[in-house]
């Protein structure tokens, strides 16, 4: 046997170790042996041949300008999302509690988002302080009895989960105005199916590939009532937006027009888009754009992205908006310390997934704790997106603490601050073989009448080492999220590459 | 049941003109191609200058600040990014184009096109020098090529098919216009056997970079001229590249805009075709070419230009007034 031959032979799952952590695909779960057929799958493969299929894979991804634009110094780079070919496994079980926990949240969401725009009744009987919600920048007075259909103020929902060391779910955060992340989701089954049908094959998965439709059914079941046919459009600022692959997949998987806002009149308090065959009204807009954007007329009038009149349409009923303006309020790190009272108060229900322990720092007790702990808790700027401006006390250096602190000091307001959580790991390809890397869950729901939640959701990996930070503007990769169809519902003979 | 599906007026301008640009580069590499081919010892720099005249860039040019000289011109339009009318910016125009309709063109065309952007762009210096630089050409003809066929067998044939064949047809019955213009001056009446000879030589040329030789061969009458293959690349009403059948061609996707699917606002620019068709067949080749080619190609490059601003004033011009296009972070100019 050659040296190379001993090497090809070794397992690169003997050397794994997943330290404390709670580990995605080595813990012993009610999986069906599915994690250990792919361990034993990757194995036969060898990381040699694993690493040169997921380099090919990636090379895909880069040809079919499957990227995201990151912006620095004024300069635009393409940038594919790392992708990790070691899946993700959820079981049958886990993901039950995922699915009705989500649900139960958005149900939550819009119910809160209803009471604060009409009676206000959570505020009245002090569950959450009136001034929290109705000083907050994302509170819009626009909204105020505003009737939306079905009071389906959220559409689409993402739900940034995370495990403890005990493999506990908790919610980290709500993005309730524009998440993304979904076309990664489908894009990821895609190129797992492609690149590594070897280690899918017969694997019984749910599939992925009904978000669009969903999506389509829920944009035409919110159009305004009396439209027979609605015509439903995606709203995005346009190609040098860094999310606009996200939004070419959505506009092709639902097979609406992706449109920018010079594509779009307003005439008549109508909304119109702009065709070779003059105008056509528009009765659904899925929008990628935030509210302060949406209409210069009645946010901010620099706004180029947006269609003048817009809102005064949307008030009128004749245009709806998805999400509705306004939901910014309600995914609001300050807000998130009370969604579990929020559910509670609602729905009558415990939350089904619980919430991360949460310090709020406009209260006194919230600051000075925050203050006391810095070097143990992770600080987080309200209402920023993208990872930006958060302190990992046990992992910042004295200096990074003092500006912290200074900030902190200094608008308490903006602030709040939790424990840090082990965050679950799992395998992933490295340069030194298969190493644990931190990473979290989005799934995605979609809501009209009712809400659906796509089975899986968007993993993201810290790909450094140690590393919590998954955002994709820092670096962050993915996996192929897979949910494991429970044996009684399976419809049977099904195999994972039929299905996708 | 299938739904009829409007289609955005920026969708179409953004066919138009990709297909404009795709067609722009290929007959590029051609023009390259045929200008080596035409190089004299000695006296390179006129071939080459001659390059430059046919497609107007005199003023484009001299802002390099550089001499023409074999090198020069062939970096002015493979190199140079930027150079509006070259080969680089034409690509990139033609991406940029076609990010804007990813929800609408395969996704076959896209990843063609994306992978064609990324080899051109690492063209090197080396690439320009002797023998290499035909098989250069050979590479950016066969990438629009690919581009085309991945189109035909996989673009959706509604209105948009029509406003992209458009695009295409308007940009190829120019560029044939510029091909021929390169010659003109060798039909000069008269002359001695040999120098005819020498001429059908260079017009052999012409047509092989138009991929006409062949056929021309096929069509022509015996003891053929330089007016037949003038009139071959003007009038054959069945090669794809002459003039005339783009015109035809014009009228075949105008008439289809407007008996299809309703567009009335074709009616300016099919008078426009009209006239081009009347001015392409209304005379006898001797009599085109005796009034003087170049100034009889310079209207038809102008009818051209006429007939693309019709579809524009009538299909996209109105969708989005200059003052407000956002982020003009690359920005694109989409004009002649």
């Amino acid at each position: 046997m050659q040296p190379s031959d001993l090497l090809a032979s070794v397992n690169p799952f003997d050397a794994y170790r997943s330290g404390p952590y709670f580990c995605e695909l080595t813990r012993d779960r009610d999986d069906g042996g599915a994690a250990a057929r792919v361990r034993s799958r990757i194995a036969a493969i060898g990381l040699d041949a694993l690493r040169a299929r997921a380099a090919a894979a990636e090379n895909d991804l880069i040809n079919l300008g499957i990227t995201f634009t990151i912006y620095s110094d004024s300069t635009a780079i393409d940038r594919i999302l790392p992708f990790d070919c070691i899946p993700r496994i959820l079981t049958a079980a886990e993901w039950r509690q995922i699915e009705a926990g989500v649900k139960q949240r958005v149900t939550a969401l819009n119910a809160f988002l209803h009471d604060i725009y009409h009676a206000r009744h959570i505020t009245n009987d002090g569950v959450v302080p009136a001034d929290l919600v109705y000083g907050n920048a994302n509170y819009r007075p626009e909204m105020e009895q505003f009737p939306v259909r079905f009071g389906t103020y959220v559409h689409i929902c993402g739900t940034d989960i995370v495990r403890d060391e005990h493999g506990r779910f908790l919610v980290l955060e709500d993005n309730a105005r524009t998440p993304s992340g979904v076309s990664y989701v489908v894009e990821n089954r895609h190129l797992m199916s492609r690149a590594f049908p070897d280690i899918l094959a017969g694997m019984r998965l749910h599939p992925v590939d009904d978000y669009g439709r969903r999506l389509l059914s829920a944009m035409c079941e919110i159009a305004p009532e009396g439209v027979d046919d609605p015509q439903v459009v995606l709203l995005s600022p346009g190609i040098y937006n860094s999310a606009y692959f996200e939004h070419v997949f959505l506009a092709r998987e639902m097979g609406v027009p992706l449109v920018e806002g010079a594509d779009l009149v307003v005439e008549r308090d109508r909304v119109w888009m702009r065709t070779t065959s003059g105008l056509k009204p528009v009765h659904t807009i899925y929008r990628r754009i935030g509210d302060d954007f949406l209409d210069p007329t009645v946010f901010r009038p620099d706004s180029m992205l947006g269609v003048p009149g817009l809102i005064g349409a949307w008030r009128r009923g004749n245009v709806t908006l998805a999400n509705a303006v306004g939901t910014g309020v309600a995914d609001d790190k300050a807000i998130y310390a009370y969604m579990p009272r929020i559910i509670k108060y609602y729905l009558g229900e415990d939350a089904i997934l619980p919430n991360v322990q949460t310090n709020i720092c406009r209260e006194k007790e919230g600051l000075a704790y925050t203050l006391a702990n810095l070097d143990k808790l992770v600080v987080k700027p309200v209402g920023e997106s993208g990872g930006y401006g958060i302190t990992i006390g046990p992992r910042a250096s004295a200096a990074d603490i003092e500006i912290a602190r200074v900030a902190l000091v200094a608008d308490p307001s903006n602030w709040v601050s939790q424990p840090v959580i082990s965050l679950s790991v799992a395998p992933t390809l490295t340069e030194a073989g298969i190493q644990p890397r931190h990473l979290d869950l989005r799934p995605f729901a979609v809501t009209g009448r009712e809400t659906w939640v796509l089975p899986g959701g968007l993993s993201r990996v810290a790909m450094k080492e140690g590393s919590l930070v998954v955002n994709s503007s820092q670096g962050g990769g993915s996996k192929d999220t897979w949910v494991l169809m429970d044996d009684e519902t399976a419809p049977a003979g099904g195999l994972a590459g039929d299905m996708i | 049941m299938t739904r009829d599906t409007p289609l955005l007026a920026r969708y179409a301008e953004s066919l138009f003109w990709m297909a404009r640009y795709l067609e722009r580069i290929e007959n590029l590499a051609r023009l390259v191609d045929v200008t080596q081919t035409f190089e004299s010892p000695g006296r390179e720099a006129e071939s080459w200058l001659a390059m430059i005249r046919i497609n107007a860039d005199e003023e484009g040019f001299t802002k390099t600040g550089l001499e023409v000289t074999a090198e020069n011109v062939k970096r002015f339009y493979l190199l140079d990014r930027a150079n509006p009318t070259g080969i680089p910016m034409s690509l990139e125009n033609a991406r940029t184009n076609a990010r804007t309709l990813r929800p609408l063109i395969s996704t076959e065309m896209w990843m063609q096109l994306n992978v064609f952007h990324r080899d051109m762009l690492a063209i090197r210096e080396d690439e320009l020098q002797g023998d290499r630089l035909s098989r250069l050409c050979s590479r950016i003809k066969e990438g629009v090529q690919a581009h085309t066929g991945i189109t035909e067998g996989t673009f959706f044939r509604d209105q948009g098919w029509d406003f992209y064949t458009l695009g295409r047809l308007i940009e190829r019955a120019d560029q044939t216009t510029r091909l021929l213009d390169i010659r003109y001056h060798l039909l000069v009446p008269g002359g001695t056997e040999e120098k005819l000879l020498a001429e059908l030589t260079q017009w052999g040329g012409v047509l092989r970079a138009a991929a006409g030789y062949h056929a021309f061969r096929r069509v022509a009458p015996p003891g053929f001229t330089p007016a037949d293959v003038v009139n071959f690349l003007l009038r054959d009403g069945a090669f794809p590249r002459s003039v005339a059948l783009c015109v035809e061609q014009m009228e075949m996707h105008l008439g289809q805009l407007r008996s299809r699917y309703g567009l009335r606002g074709t009616v300016a620019a099919l008078e426009r075709v009209e006239e081009l068709r009347a001015g392409l067949l209304g005379r006898p080749i001797e009599k085109i070419i005796g009034d003087g080619l170049h100034d009889f190609l310079d209207g038809v490059q102008r009818d051209l230009i006429l007939l693309a601003a019709e579809i524009g004033t009538a299909f996209f011009r109105d969708w989005r007034p200059l003052a407000e296009v956002p982020e003009p972070i690359s920005s694109q100019s989409q004009m002649m």
